[in-house]
């Protein structure tokens, strides 16, 4: 019991503080909606150098840039949209964690849907064909019977 | 044989084939919005000359690159080799971008390793580099004759990149008018 209790509050002071490893910077900022804009947009931007994490998440230098911009930009007043345009035009819309929904990305976002409807579809269908594959059960009146007796039967 | 057994094998099959288009993406290579955009315009003082600044305009009307670089950067001392030969066999003037680097290391560096860059601005804290889009250093930028940039590549100049993208290319542009 000590054991696991040791064991838990190491991994609770480990990854309990995970997020305060990255994004180290203490900002101050001007006001409430300057620093509700750049908490979005912080954890909607992707660092490119370790794909896969936000720049809020990331540690790497371009991280720390590219937070230092975002913090720069709603400063001055900018909007999340103006931002986001600022790093797309330079970065591409990769910079975006979450894809845009357009032409280009339309089976990323409907694919997985397509593919449910698909599953569901064959499913249904097989689970008919084994229905219909199924002979049906008839019992004679004696069957009948003694069926009812055995479960009307008490102990 | 009954035709179910068949099932498995077409799944393996199309498994495959996602696989293997799968192993041929590089998704490091982050396609580049700026392709056919001009260069974005900036002004940076230059490594070599105290008080001297340095903007794209000064090599207007030529093809050019752009060569994003440092001395921390190990895959810049890779290409450093390739790059040179390349820009003294082809006269291509490069601007190189010091990113992220003490100007001292910098000189030093390029002291040790020869300096082909007709000009070198310093961007000592990486604001141009968000400008010009850079994640990963080096990397190289081909401009043409109206200041457009007409090809990017990240990582590492090699001698394929070189034969295959870089010197056809430039000269294709250099036939091009201004």
């Amino acid at each position: 019991m000590k054991r696991l209790l040791l064991v838990l509050t190491i991994s609770i002071l480990f990854f309990g503080s995970a997020s305060i490893w990255a994004e180290a910077e203490r900002v101050t900022f001007r006001n409430a909606q300057s620093e509700a804009n750049y908490t979005a947009l912080v954890n909607e931007l992707r660092c490119l150098v370790c794909q896969n994490q936000t720049i809020a998440d990331s540690d790497a230098d371009l991280a720390k840039d590219l937070r230092a911009k975002v913090y720069q930009m709603v400063e001055d007043g900018q909007s999340q949209n103006e931002v986001i345009d600022y790093m797309t035009a330079r970065y591409g819309d990769f910079v975006l964690y979450r894809p845009a929904f357009k032409m280009k990305t339309l089976l990323l976002w409907l694919g997985p849907v397509i593919f449910l409807l698909l599953a569901l579809f064959l499913v249904v269908r097989w689970v008919r064909s084994q229905a219909a594959a199924a002979p049906a059960i008839s019992l004679s009146k004696e069957e009948q019977d003694s069926v009812r007796d055995l479960l009307n039967k008490t102990p | 044989m009954k035709k179910s057994a068949l099932i498995p094998l077409g799944i393996f099959a199309v498994l495959v084939v996602f696989l293997a288009i799968g192993l041929s993406l590089k998704p490091r290579e982050v396609p580049s919005p700026f392709i056919g955009k001009p260069v974005p315009e900036f002004s940076l003082p230059t490594l070599m000359t105290k008080g001297k600044s340095i903007s794209p305009q000064a090599l207007k009307g030529e093809v050019w690159m752009l060569n994003v670089f440092a001395s921390w950067c190990v895959s810049c001392r890779a290409e450093h080799d390739v790059l040179t030969r390349f820009i003294n066999s082809e006269n291509v003037p490069v601007l190189g971008l010091n990113y992220k680097d003490e100007p001292k290391d910098a000189k030093e560096w390029l002291a040790a390793l020869g300096n082909p860059y007709e000009h070198i601005a310093v961007d000592y804290k990486g604001q141009v580099g968000i400008d010009l889009g850079v994640y990963g250093v080096p990397e190289t930028f081909v401009i043409d004759k109206k200041g457009i940039i007409r090809h990017k590549s990240t990582g590492p100049v090699s001698d394929e990149t070189v034969r295959n993208d870089l010197l056809p290319l430039i000269l294709k542009l250099r036939e091009e008018k201004g």
